[in-house]
């Protein structure tokens, strides 16, 4: 497929889409580079969007059909661009029975956020993970990358006001 | 969740002296650096030790990071390897402290036990965590790294290789058991002229973290296992499909990698001979189902990671439809040490047809949290009381959980048995990846059951009906009992389609989703009573508000 046409330009012409482009290029722009490359791209603009989906596609020789239903099965990639700040909540089961489901409801009370939402005021994106293996933590968050453990629904709430 | 847990940032090994000082070193210190530990700030820890050693003047300690020690409850963790010393919980600040007791080692001191905690383990698959810098191929070889690989391309054949492995007992540590041995024959015979191994290091089991700390830890071990693997069953190409959400396992194992390419350990004429093997990670996107190994496949292929039916097996018909091996992590990182000590020793470890050690990961509501690695055939009650240190605040114990949401809750009345592949399966459990979560009373059983019903409902792939659909309905029924709308018929409805779920799941996902329901009907039926006839939770985690009948 990509042989009979000429390889589609990115869909900005953003920098980044370079790394993209050497990630693809690496794995032969073949149709079984495309987690891969949709890895690179969600890395590279901090989640995936239309463009990004067509684009990684064209290049790949995978139908839009077929990269929309990658992109939405996997539950790492988003396809909304994301609050200014994460909060990851684990919900492993270590942290389940040491009060994560507290921690959940408390944000949903106070911040009027489920998991997979962004407050209102765009600050805050609320995720959950299936068990960070931060077990001897839990229960565990991750606010902006950084792993705090033992923590609680009204500590959390706080700092995350307080941002 | 594109945020990454723990901090990516590259680590340098510290080495004090070194070039100071010629003569031998006295002491060392090994900070933990695994990811438990790396979060409670042990890398500022070691740059503190190092600085103040120096400060102190000591010319002749090495402070090094290390892989994980294990207890991870009491983190960050340092050890002083020659005293045996351990300390807990320290934050930078306490540098001083360690230092103190790195001046203090003399040459003659011995290394004193370290507490049950430590001393009733066997090592075997994480022999080397703790002693080794997880980053450096030289402290690898030095523990003997790549020494199995070296004497499987000399003095072997790659039907020896099987053989050895096939003697050695060894089953897979991904939780089935399937004999390995068996495996790599069927692969090794099957036609085809390319061939793949595969490292399943999609550890999903919530709970579960025996594979991260291994990867983290000692991440050269699994590629000189997959080599050994590879060469046994003519494979020229391996995989590691790895969890996106462990950062500094891919990063550690991107970093070994390329070292041991460097080193010729990876790629073409390996050791000189005409054997070629290389290594390519894969990330996981988050996806449960992508641990069930046909799932896996697909995910590689660059699709949705939706298992098929089988047969055809991997072994025959695996990725790119060539025929493909597939192990887990503590599989392949068995492999080397039973190269090197003999069939015949490993398989004196162990009880019935459960041989070797398997490693496990204490957590919920225990004392010592953390890594651990015994021999099978340990009863439950040695792994939870005396290695674990008993539940928090002295609670009762009311349930363990294996084998993730496959798996079943085994009570107090069992704690005695010998754990292996067939007694847990006996209890109604399952080995699993080797997750034990312990519970005490504060935990609802039939909210566990819900919880883990939970999760599969939300990572079922919805390939098949009975699981898409049947994982909804079954937690929907137990959202009844727990907020007490339930009656004894939405009970039979439960028993019932539970029992469909299971026979009829295109997966191990599906069929395995009900077992938390089996196990907690048949050790804990009086508290699903509970919920249904006298409305009450006994461990006061559910909401159950009273009906307006019974309170007119």
């Amino acid at each position: 497929m990509p042989a009979l046409y000429a390889k589609p330009s990115p869909p900005t012409d953003d920098k980044r889409w370079k790394i993209v482009d050497t990630r693809m290029r690496r794995m032969g722009d073949r149709p079984a580079a495309l987690i891969e490359a949709l890895h690179a791209a969600q890395e590279a603009f901090g989640y995936l969007d239309e463009g990004a989906l067509h684009y990684v596609g064209d290049t790949l020789g995978v139908p839009p059909s077929r990269v929309y239903g990658v992109a939405t099965f996997y539950s790492f990639f988003v396809l909304k661009p994301q609050g200014e700040h994460t909060c990851v909540v684990c919900t492993g089961t270590a942290c389940y029975i040491n009060g994560a489901k507290d921690i959940l409801a408390g944000l949903h009370r106070e911040l009027g956020v489920r998991p997979k939402e962004t407050t209102a005021d765009g600050k805050v994106s609320l995720l959950t993970a299936r068990c960070v293996g931060a077990c001897s933590l839990a229960p565990a968050v991750i606010i902006d990358g950084e792993v705090r453990g033992k923590v609680s629904a009204g500590d959390l709430i706080a700092q995350l006001e307080a941002m | 969740m594109s945020e990454q847990p723990v901090a990516a940032r590259p680590i340098r090994r510290r080495v004090v002296t070194e070039e100071v000082h010629e003569g031998p070193v006295r002491a060392h210190a090994y900070v933990c650096e695994a990811a438990s530990c790396l979060s409670a700030q042990s890398h500022d820890l070691m740059l503190r030790i190092g600085e103040t050693a120096a400060e102190a003047g000591l010319s002749d300690v090495v402070v090094k990071r290390v892989g994980c020690l294990g207890l991870c409850a009491a983190g960050p963790l340092v050890e002083i390897p020659e005293t045996g010393q351990l300390f807990e919980r320290l934050t930078p600040a306490d540098a001083g402290t360690v230092v103190a007791a790195l001046k203090a080692v003399r040459p003659t001191d011995e290394r004193r036990p370290q507490g049950p905690f430590f001393e009733k383990q066997l090592r075997v698959a994480t022999e080397n965590m703790g002693r080794i810098d997880p980053e450096s191929l030289e402290d690898y070889v030095e523990r003997g790294g790549f020494e199995a690989l070296r004497k499987v391309l000399t003095e072997m054949t790659s039907s020896e290789v099987r053989d050895e492995i096939t003697r050695s007992s060894l089953r897979g540590r991904g939780g089935a058991g399937f004999p390995t041995g068996l495996k790599w024959t069927t692969v090794a015979k099957a036609e085809g002229k390319q061939k793949y191994v595969i490292c399943n290091a999609d550890e999903g089991d919530p709970g579960a973290f025996m594979d991260r700390s291994v990867l983290e830890s000692d991440p050269y071990r699994i590629l000189e296992g997959m080599a050994i693997a590879a060469f046994a069953v003519h494979a020229t190409e391996g995989y590691i499909y790895c969890r996106a959400e462990y950062p500094l396992a891919v990063a550690r194992l991107r970093t070994a990698i390329r070292n041991a390419q460097r080193a010729g350990f990876l790629g073409v004429g390996i050791n000189d001979t005409s054997f070629s093997f290389d290594v390519q990670i894969r990330l996981g996107a988050g996806a449960f189902v992508c641990g069930e190994e046909t799932a896996l496949i697909a995910s590689i292929e660059g699709k949705r990671g939706t298992p098929r039916p089988r047969p055809p097996y991997p072994a025959v018909e695996g990725l790119f439809d060539c025929p493909t091996l597939i192990n887990n992590v503590e599989t392949f990182a068995n492999v080397p040490t039973i190269i090197r000590k003999g069939a015949d020793w490993y398989a004196d470890i162990g009880i019935g047809k459960s041989k070797g050690t398997k490693v496990f990961a204490l957590a919920g509501r225990i004392v010592n949290t953390g890594l651990v690695e015994v021999p099978m055939g340990m009863s439950l009650r040695e792994i939870i009381y005396d290695i674990g240190g008993g539940i928090i605040d002295g609670r009762p114990f009311k349930a363990v959980q294996t084998g993730g949401p496959s798996g079943g809750c085994i009570p107090a009345q069992h704690l005695d048995i010998p754990v292996s592949y067939e007694s847990l399966i006996e209890l109604g459990s399952f080995m699993g990846s080797g997750g034990m979560i312990v519970m005490d009373d504060t935990s609802c059983m039939v909210d566990v059951a819900k919880y883990f019903m939970d999760f599969c409902r939300d990572e079922s792939c919805g390939k098949c009906v009975p699981c898409r659909v049947g994982t909804t309905q079954l937690w929907m029924l137990l959202d009844q009992i727990t907020q007490g709308r339930a009656t004894m018929a939405d009970l039979a409805q439960l028993e019932r389609l539970a029992g469909i779920v299971a026979r009829m799941s295109l997966c191990g996902l599906g069929q395995g989703a009900p077992n938390p329901i089996f196990s907690t009907l048949r050790y804990f039926r009086d508290e699903y009573l509970a919920h249904i006839v006298d409305k009450v939770c006994p461990a006061g985690v559910c909401t159950i508000e009273q009906p307006a009948e019974v309170m007119a």
